[in-house]
This record gives C-alpha cells, structure tokens and sequence, in this order.
C-alpha cells in the first residue's frame, strides 16, 4: 500500500465555544518516528481521538492509509492500532483473557499472536492475573501489547511512558524505538521533550489546539543554532577581534567566556584571527538550543498567533495559523 | 475470520458471567419462588386476587403463573434492568469503550451484541424462575391437572406445555423492559442511572394506566402486556392479547432500539 499513513487536513474539533483542536494538519509519512509534542490540554488526545474514529470532527478530515475513519469507522483502522490516554481494559478479566477478547475482535488470526504479544512486553508471568490489580505501568505495557495483536503498519501512542517511573520509561522508549526499528510508522503524543528528541525525527508542536511548527527536529534546532561560545588565553582581547570580524555579531564576556552571534563559515573565519592574533583558544562550541527552548518559545506566549516561529525549512509542510 | 455481532455477544455472555451483579439477579430469580412455595408449605392461605391464586395448593403448575403477575410489578423489570441498564453504561464506567472501537469492529455491531447479550440475560432470569417454581411447586403441590382461566380441566402434562408458552409470551413486554434499558444504558452513560431510569419508566407506565381520565390508554401500556399470557390459559386459547401485546411491545422497543442505536454510532468516545 502507497498510501500515506496519516493525513489531516484542517482538523477541528469544537466544544460548545471552545475549540480543542483548531484547523490542525499534519502529515506522517511511512517509516516515520512522528513527534506529536505539546503542554498537556494542548488537543493531542482529542486529535488522536478524531484518527482513531472516537469522536467525529466539527470540521476537516483524517485520512489513514487513505481512509477515512470518521465515516468508515473501523474499516478505516485496517493496520492501525494504538491507544488514547492511558489504556483500559476490563478489570475483573485476565489480562490474557482480555487480549483474547481483543484479538477476537480483530478477527483473523490476531488470537496466535496474544502469546507473543505478552511476551513482547513482560507480562507472560502475570498474564493470567486480573488487570484490576495492575500498575499504572504494566496497564500501559498491557496497551502496547494489545496494539501489537493488529500487526499495525501504524501506532498511535498517547503519552505512553506518562506515570511510569524512571526504569518504565526507558523501557517503553526502547520498546517503541525496536518497534520503528522494525519499520512500523509511530505517531507519538508526549508532553516529554526528551522522550521525543530521543525516539522521533519528525515532530508536530501543537499549542492551544493549533499546530505551530511541523517539520524535522534537526531543522528545528538549525534554526535556533546561531550562538557560540569562545574561551581563550584573553577573553579581552578576543572580544577586539570578533568586533574586527565581520559576520560577527553581539560578542560579550559572560561569565568568563564570551558568547558571540555568528553563521558557522564566519566562526570559521574568527578561529583563524584569534590565532593570527596570538590568542590560544581553549573552546570554541556552539550554543545550540535545546529542544525545550524551542518548545517553550513555540508554546509559550500570549497568543498563539503572536508567538514567534522559526522560518520553516524546505521540507516543512507548515500548519502555521 | 472477520468479528461480527456475535463475536461480541459471546464475549458480553462471557463478561456476564464474570460480573457479580449477574449472579445477584439471577440468584433473585431463583429465590423468590422458591420463598414463595416454601411460604406456602407451611401456610394455608392463598393469593385470591391473583389469577391462578386459588389453585396454588390444588396444582404446582399454577405456582409458576402466580409468580409472572406477582413479578411483572417490579422483580422481573428490576432483574432485567440490572443488567440491560450496566451493559453499555459499564463501558463508560470502566473507559472500556475506546479499546473496544479501535479494533476491527463496526460499532452498530458493537451496540447490537450487546442487546442479544441483555436479552439472553433475560431469557435466563426467566427460564430460572420458571424452572424454580415448577420444580418447587410441583413438589409442594403436585404435579396436577390445572383449572384454566375459563374453567375447564387440563391434564398435568397439557398445564406443563402451557404454563412454558405462557413464559414465552411473557419475554415480549420483558424483553421491552430490556431494550429499554439498553438504550437508556447508552444515553446516560452512567450504569445507576440508567437502572433508576428503567424501572421508574416501568412504573411511570403503570402509575398512567391508574389515573382517573386515562383509562383509555391502559389497552397501549407496556405493563398491560405483562397479563398477555394468560390468553394462554383460556379454552379455546385467546390469542388476541398475545397479538395485541406482540404490536404494542412493537410500539416501545422499535424506538428504542433505533434511539439506542444512533446515539451509539454517533456518540463521541472522550472519557476515559
């Protein structure tokens, strides 16, 4: 199949007058490890809900494979899976028996696969216990296992590692990232910067129901790429040259290094002066902006139409209200 | 294999049997007669005003029937809206429905195995109550030729048959009761609700059936049907009750089936 594994365009979802999810579009292409990063309350869930057939849009449509499960319901979740918010199953069942109830209703041979699919997650030795008396962790490994029953071509994970405790959370990370490995498209919902720089290559920041940035996290960070710190034998005197440097901007001592503004071709350039001056350089780095940066100026501010983006790069598909 | 409605209803039946509320309402299904007929071993008195009420210690066969009209007050609806009030409303409860509808499942299947399941759970109520009092009865009373409502004389073996039709008859108005209460389970989203809701309907009907001015309507309420087998009981069998029980039951469960329904297929899953 060629399709596109998820597609949304102008994605909206209203609650009486509050709109959770405003004129949303995003697009995961296959093989993709697909960050869907925002504050909680942000309409991650409600818009992972509209992809999963849960709740129907205000307007806009998702499309999975090319089909739409607003009006194909659950035809249109043929190699899909995932979950929204934390997992649930039935508490006073098994969880083997809940996943035979789930492999059921998918039908076909989903039933041999719950074996492996317990398997896959640890939880074959307490499979047979009743998932009431679960941890919030082993609901969420159950709900991983469940999704894999469908042999998915596509995951849909909300805050999969959220409530798990440090050990839980590296697990989950290296399940989802075998998983992609393996060459499932994932489209993961977090509110943990680190979880998303660490596992996804694409990312969708969504504030306030709208999409304020979609594209690489590599052209993410680019852009944000402009500072460099510079210590030597003479901050001083290495201030006089960077000013004598053109394409060197704002170079000032802080804190015994001096932080500079420059393009990397300019950097290279002032590397050659400093020395030509007589000055050693002990470290000349540059001052990349972490990914929280970037999340907090994108989802920080008064509005989000007032809210600074950065120039978009040329495979980024925009979304930008 | 694809899933399909029976794919859910085995797995509803299966959840039933899981849940102690089941076993709560069918417990109660086979208490009460057999209260009732131990009751009645030990005292002469009968219940005169009821049909059948005064064969009770000439027949066992008339126990069972005794017990239609005295359960068609409250126990059985109660019984039935136990479970037909839980079975989607639980689903809320438990945040259990988006698991259910990302799988490879239509709603509309969904939604209709969980009315065979509610009705099944009804079916079972019955045959319970049925099976206590005739087996109990008889034991009290004897398994004896019956006096039918026109009185004439039916043989013990002829009773039997009767009294099990009379059963059947009597699952229209009670699968009604149920039906009811999946659709109110659907759109209150909440379990208590929705067995609250069920049975004041229930007695809403037959609170209207004795308000001076509106006897009229008594023929079209849902708790008049629950006489309708007792044209069973007449020589020749009258079947005109059963008939018009059949189309006014009709009047009640297609509406609520269908309102059920659609709220079901267009229902926003958002909790839990």
């Amino acid at each position: 199949m060629t399709e596109t594994p998820v597609e949304a365009r102008g994605l909206v979802k209203q609650y009486g007058r509050i709109t959770a999810v405003d004129h949303v579009d995003l697009t995961v292409n296959r093989g993709d490890v697909y960050g869907f990063l925002g504050p909680n309350g942000a309409g991650k869930t409600t818009t992972l809900r509209m992809m999963l057939g849960l709740i129907y849009p205000t307007a806009g449509s998702v499309r999975l494979f090319g089909r739409d499960p607003t009006t194909e319901g659950a035809a249109a979740l043929n190699g899909v899976a995932g979950f929204v918010e934390a997992p649930r199953f039935y508490p006073y069942l098994s969880a083997r028996t809940n996943m035979q109830m789930m492999a059921a209703f998918d039908g076909d041979d989903a039933v041999s696969r719950v074996e492996a699919a317990l398997d896959t997650v640890e939880l074959t030795a307490r499979a047979d216990d009743k998932v009431g008396g679960y941890s919030h962790g082993m609901r969420q490994r159950l709900g991983i296992a469940a999704a894999l029953l469908r042999e998915p071509r596509l995951l849909l994970l909300d805050e999969p590692a959220t409530g798990l405790d440090p050990g839980g959370m590296r697990d989950m990370r290296a399940l989802i990232r075998r998983l992609a490995d393996g060459g499932m498209t994932v489209l993961l919902s977090s509110h943990l910067l680190a979880e998303v720089e660490e596992l996804c290559d694409r990312v969708a920041i969504v504030r306030a129901g709208r999409i304020v940035y979609e594209g690489a996290i590599a052209d993410l960070k680019a852009t944000a790429t402009t500072g460099y710190r510079l210590r030597t034998s003479d901050n001083t005197a290495a201030i006089a040259v960077c000013e004598a440097q053109a394409g060197v901007a704002s170079a000032r001592l802080d804190g015994g290094e001096v932080h500079l503004d420059a393009a990397e071709p300019a950097v290279a350039e002032l590397s050659v002066a400093l020395v030509e001056s007589g000055l050693r350089i002990t470290a000349l780095v540059p001052d990349s902006a972490t990914l929280e940066d970037l999340f907090f100026r994108l989802t920080e501010g008064s509005t989000p139409g007032e809210t600074e983006v950065p120039e978009p790069a040329a495979d980024v598909v925009g979304g930008v209200a | 294999m694809k899933p399909g409605v029976l794919t859910v209803y085995r797995w509803e039946l299966r959840k039933l049997i899981s849940l102690k509320r089941t076993y709560l309402g069918l417990f109660a299904a086979m208490g009460v007669p057999l209260a009732f007929t131990i009751t009645l071993s030990f005292r002469h008195g009968r219940p005169n005003d009821v049909p059948f009420g005064a064969y009770v210690h000439q027949s066992g066969l008339a126990i069972p029937l005794v017990l239609l009209t005295f359960a068609s007050a409250f126990l059985l609806p109660l019984i039935t809206a136990l479970v037909a009030g839980d079975i989607v409303a639980s689903e809320d409860q438990y945040g259990t429905l988006k698991t259910v509808l990302t799988r490879s499942l239509q709603r509309g299947q969904v939604y209709m195995g969980k009315v065979l399941a509610a009705l099944t759970y009804t079916v079972a109520a019955l045959v319970l109550l049925g099976g206590v009092a005739i087996v109990a009865g008889s034991m009290v009373s004897g398994f004896n030729s019956l006096t039918t409502l026109s009185g004439s004389t039916v043989s013990a073996g002829q009773a039997l048959a009767l009294v099990l039709a009379s059963f059947g008859v009597y699952l229209i108005p009670l699968w009604t009761v149920a039906l009811i209460g999946v659709m109110l389970s659907t759109i209150t989203r909440n379990s208590a609700a929705a067995v609250v809701g069920t049975l004041v309907t229930v007695l809403l009907i037959e609170l209207v059936g004795i308000l001076p001015g509106l006897e009229w309507l008594q023929p079209y309420l849902l708790t008049r049907q629950f006489d309708a087998w007792q044209g069973l009981l007449r020589q020749p069998i009258d079947w005109s009750p059963i008939t018009h029980a059949a189309w006014v039951c009709a009047l009640y469960c297609v509406p609520a089936v269908v309102a059920g329904y659609l709220v079901f297929l267009r229902r926003d899953v958002a909790g839990g």
